[in-house]
């Protein structure tokens, strides 16, 4: 990694909340190398929602990954705000997370031993200034079901328990894999009806990753990735709500 | 060629369970070592010990007696049933060692000219036997010249028959009939001041006044024979020449005492590998069983793809074959290892000239069908369990995945636990069974470390109370002969002696109903200081004036209470029988007697007020002076000093016992540190993915580490109590079964094995954390994303 010289770096332009630069990523597989990442260059803007389209294994993931703080790149830097990431030892990435990312995953990860109000405090316990988790889930419409272990709800409800256990610490950015990815379309509807708000009514900035090109016309943005390079980014004129879709 | 996939995958999963795999080989050894290690090592023992008696033709039947004309030989032959007959001169002399101030008492044998003996033959190890002509050359037992660092050349004094006589010693020896060598009186070993020696007929009886005669006879018998016929004949025949009543070979005191020692060692050689392989196969089972749950969704996916039950069954049998034969064969190793170190510890403490090693195959074969069955049982079980599902729904995650409020929740305490302490109560609710599995599985390992210092602590115990509470005296005379009571003013007189107080001892066969016992009787001063009995609270008995009260061990055997009427057949003298009432029974951990007032006991003897020695209190600085005057009074046979009797006792039994007990304490550490790794480790795969979730949340390490040993934490706590509880009673059991007509190991465990058990489990415990620590930090949150579960 390149980390041992500081980049330079011009003040960041008026609203970027990422600012990835030249970051490669590199799987070392015995004598093979996979190149992940070959230099993504890419700035998300507060309040933006973004969508990553690409073909299976063209590195979203791993760009999501590394905008969350669960990754390093080989090379290049991304800068939360005026923070390098990369440079981020391993307690400063745990208060990264802790604070400012919100994660929706493609499997939930709910943890099955706890309720969805205790799925969403595990969070706000350890968040500066949280909502409350009922406040999380009701906006996510699962008001009701406050008190139901995972195994007690369907998988779109899941996916909305981790929807609010995400945004319930008034995170900066959400980042999401695939949050459609194991549901049907009425469902991930329903779901994408909740990103939406959260992401215009709290002004969150969002990332999802999806292999649904549909989706894409509910973005600000669409990127799309391809061999581990950005390929094409398109602005929308004009955005769709998720029931318009056409999945 | 290559290798087939699912092999390949054997292999793999092989490798990433490799510490799991190291911690259960490590439970395996501990429960496979100390079965080899026992088992051969009593087989060693009876091998060698059967190999010794026979080639060194060990006599069926010992008789002392007062001196008869050698023509005697010839009637002893015609007796029915016997073989061969070997007469002898045996004299009880004191030995003077030059430069060892104690007193020494010496058992003198007489060989035949020049040869090892017809019977009870000597094995030489080292020097010759004697030359004709050279009438003052001895060779002496291997342990007491050792004890004196004696050689051939070397010469020493002895007081026969009241004449001082110096004597070269031209070899060193042993023989079978001192396997176990010990005083007569004496309840240990001690190689310094009590030593067996072989002199030539002639010299020897010509200083003991024996000439044309014998005072000692052994012989055979043919096979088939009645022993106690024969014996019942031999004292007819002896009874003019003052015959004390022959023995058999089972009372013979090397063999007795080896026949009690050797039946101790079976019971540690049972009960130690029964409880410590008994928890390691429980634990392998849990283990196994756990770690093979953990693989149902592939197994699930195996099946998925069209393997057959069976063929899923095999995979993960030869998985489990592969680290359970590496734990076999480690333990196999280590086992036989030990057992060669335990078995030459017991050559040189038994005296055995060799040691015939026995490793019987079906001690091995048994150790590895236990360890392979249960393992393969536990994995059969828990591959079924997952391989009778139908595929779909055992790629979900395992049920009941449905949580309820815990009992804290419910009682309304919840808001004095956060979150992570809530998911540590529930994951343990939500799995009782687990729990209480895993619960066990600690608490066996700590039971198991309670058993490992049961013995030492025991031990010390048994001496306190032998020497602190019961034997008081600093030293023990006795003499030749019965003696008169006034003898004991000529002691008083010596300078140094505080108190002395007689005593009467007599050889006798104690009989109730059809059970007898061939033990001593003794006669106490009423009012004695030196020698107390004690009751089961170890407060002292007062001796009524008359009734015999008896060892309480003796009375369980005897099946005898107080109120009875023991017949008591003395075996000396008039060899009178006489009936008397036990009034008593008093606990005694070492030995077995039967104690009556001195007065009374003279009086069923129908003589005078006879003593047949002393119990002497002395003051500390005089101690080596008393010594020397006592050497040189003539009557006195021997003088046993208690202190270097409890210290010989350290120095010989308890080296065996207490080297068992630190190969019990390693490999019951090994076991404790297996099963409680393996349960931190195989928690972790169960909740990796839950962790590693919160760890992308923003959890930092130590959170989500307080999870998961948190949990650790809890079970442990309950496991300690529980698993001192199993302790004590594998103790009892085992103080149970170790009770001898040697002595009777008290079950009395201190703070010290509780506490050192306690921590073992708590280091094992601390050590596994920081084992654990680094996978927690290296938690794949990538990967944990990537996958369902
Ligand atoms: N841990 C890893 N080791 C080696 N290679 C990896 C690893 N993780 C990802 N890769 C490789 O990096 C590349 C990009 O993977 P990534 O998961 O980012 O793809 P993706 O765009 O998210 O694909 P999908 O749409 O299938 O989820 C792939 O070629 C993949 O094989
Ligand atoms: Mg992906």
């Amino acid at each position: 990694m390149s980390n041992d010289q500081p980049s330079t770096h011009e003040p960041l332009e008026e609203g970027v909340v990422f600012h990835v630069h030249g970051v490669t990523k590199v799987y070392q597989m015995g004598e093979v190398q996979v190149h992940a990442l070959r230099g993504v260059d890419l700035d998300l803007y507060r309040g933006e929602f973004t969508v990553l389209l690409g073909a299976s294994g063209s590195g979203k993931s791993t760009l999501l990954n590394i905008l969350g703080g669960l990754d390093t790149p080989t090379d290049g830097h991304v800068f939360y705000g005026e923070t390098d990431l990369t440079r981020a030892n391993e307690s400063e990435l745990t208060d990264y997370r802790r604070f400012h990312v919100g994660f929706v995953f493609q499997f939930y990860n709910l943890i099955p031993s706890l309720t969805a109000r205790e799925n969403v405090a595990v969070v706000t316990e350890i968040a500066t200034s949280p909502m409350q988790p009922e406040d999380a889930l009701a906006l996510v419409g699962l008001g009701e079901r406050l008190d139901h272990f995972p195994a007690q709800l369907s998988g779109g409800e899941q996916q909305r328990v981790a929807i609010a256990r995400a945004i319930a610490k008034n995170p900066a950015v959400l980042l999401c894999d695939e949050p459609t990815g194991a549901l049907d379309s009425k469902t991930g509807i329903v779901v994408l009806e909740a990103l939406q708000r959260v992401n215009q009514e709290l002004g969150t900035t969002t990332a999802v990753i999806t292999h649904n090109a549909g989706i894409a016309q509910m973005a600000d943005r669409v990127i799309r990735l391809a061999d581990g390079q950005i390929s094409e980014v398109n602005i929308n004129e004009t955005k769709l709500a998720p029931h318009e879709l056409s999945w | 060629m290559s290798m087939r996939a699912i092999d390949k995958k054997l292999w793999r999963e092989l490798w990433n369970l490799r510490m799991q795999a190291v911690a259960i080989a490590m439970v395996i050894i501990g429960g496979v070592g100390i079965f080899i290690m026992s088992l051969s090592t009593l087989d060693s023992l009876y091998e060698t010990r059967g190999a010794y008696y026979r080639e060194h033709h060990f006599a069926d039947v010992f008789a002392d007696l007062k001196r008869a004309p050698l023509a005697m030989q010839k009637r002893i032959e015609t007796i029915p049933g016997v073989d061969k007959v070997e007469n002898r001169v045996v004299a009880y002399v004191s030995v003077d060692v030059p430069g060892f101030d104690d007193p020494v008492s010496g058992h003198l044998l007489s060989l035949p000219d020049n040869s090892r003996g017809l019977l009870n033959q000597i094995y030489l190890r080292k020097g010759r036997l004697f030359e004709p002509g050279h009438d003052n050359e001895v060779v002496l037992s291997v342990e007491f010249a050792a004890a004196h660092k004696l050689q051939p050349g070397d010469k020493l004094h002895a007081t026969i028959n009241g004449r001082r006589k110096m004597l070269t010693i031209v070899g060193l020896a042993m023989s079978p009939e001192y396997i176990y060598q010990i005083a007569p009186g004496a309840l240990f070993p001690d190689f310094k001041r009590y030593g067996v020696m072989w002199m030539a007929r002639k010299p020897l009886a010509t200083a003991y006044d024996m000439d044309g005669a014998f005072n000692n006879v052994t012989l055979t018998l043919t096979k088939g024979t009645n022993e106690r016929d024969v014996i019942d004949r031999l004292d007819d025949l002896l009874k003019p020449y003052g015959g004390i009543g022959a023995i058999a070979r089972a009372d013979q005191l090397s063999n007795r005492f080896l026949t009690e020692e050797l039946k101790q060692q079976e019971t540690i050689a049972t009960v130690f590998p029964i409880i410590f392989f008994g928890v390691a196969a429980f634990l392998l089972n849990v283990v196994i069983s756990r770690l093979i749950s953990l693989q149902r969704e592939q197994i699930a996916g195996l099946k998925a793809f069209g393997y057959s039950n069976l063929a899923v069954g095999l995979h993960y049998i030869k998985l489990v074959i592969l680290i359970v034969g590496f734990g076999i064969i480690g333990g196999i190793s280590v086992g036989i290892w030990m057992g060669q170190g335990m078995s030459n510890i017991y050559m040189e403490f038994f005296s055995l000239p060799f040691m015939l090693y026995t490793l019987k195959p079906g001690v091995i074969i048994s150790a590895i069908l236990i360890s392979l069955g249960v393992a393969i049982l536990g994995t059969l079980y828990a591959v079924h369990h997952a391989a009778t599902l139908p595929p779909a729904q055992a790629m979900r995650p395992e049920q009941p995945a449905i949580y309820h409020a815990t009992i804290v929740e419910r009682l309304g305490m919840q808001g004095w636990f956060s979150q992570p302490t809530r998911m540590i109560l529930r994951h343990i609710e939500r799995r009782p069974f687990k729990a209480v599995l895993t619960t066990l599985g600690i608490s066996m390992a700590c039971g198991v470390m309670v058993v490992s210092g049961f013995q030492e602590g025991a031990i010390d115990n048994m001496i306190e109370v032998q020497f602190g509470l019961s034997q008081r005296d600093d030293m023990m005379i006795t003499y030749t002969e019965p003696t008169s009571q006034r003898s004991l003013y000529s002691l008083r007189d010596v300078q140094g002696i505080e108190h002395v107080e007689g005593f009467r001892n007599v050889p006798a066969r104690l009989r109730y109903e059809h059970r007898t016992y061939r033990t001593a009787v003794t006669g106490l001063q009423p009012d004695g200081k030196l020698l107390r009995l004690l009751d089961s609270n170890l407060k002292p008995i007062t001796l009524p004036p008359e009734g015999v009260v008896i060892t309480d061990y003796l009375a369980k055997i005897l099946h005898i209470k107080p109120g009875d009427l023991l017949t008591i057949e003395v075996l000396e003298g008039h060899r009178p029988i006489v009936q008397v009432p036990v009034v008593g029974t008093a606990k005694q951990d070492m030995g077995m007697n039967a104690y009556l007032q001195q007065a009374s006991l003279n009086r069923l003897l129908k003589e005078g007020d006879a003593i047949s020695g002393a119990y002497l209190k002395v003051d500390e600085p005089y101690q080596r002076e008393v010594y020397r005057e006592l050497k040189d009074m003539p009557r006195i046979a021997g003088v046993i000093e208690q202190e270097s009797a409890v210290d010989a006792f350290y120095e010989n039994v308890a080296q065996t016992i207490l080297f068992y007990t630190f190969i019990t304490t390693i490999l019951g550490g090994s076991i404790a540190f297996g099963v409680v790794y393996n349960s931190m480790r195989i928690a972790l795969s169960e909740r990796g993915r839950e962790l590693a979730s919160l760890r992308v949340l923003g959890f930092n390490r130590g959170e989500v580490a307080y999870i998961l040993l948190g949990e650790m934490a809890v079970l442990i706590l309950v496991a300690i109590p529980v698993g001192l509880l199993i302790g004590y009673g594998l103790c009892a059991y085992m103080a149970y079964a170790f009770d001898t007509d040697l002595y009777r190991v008290p079950l009395v465990l201190g703070l010290r094995v509780y506490a050192f058990s306690a921590l073992v489990v708590i280091i094992s415990a601390l050590l596994s954390a920081l084992m654990i620590w680094r996978n927690i930090a290296q938690l794949d949150m990538v990967a944990v994303l990537k996958t369902k579960e």
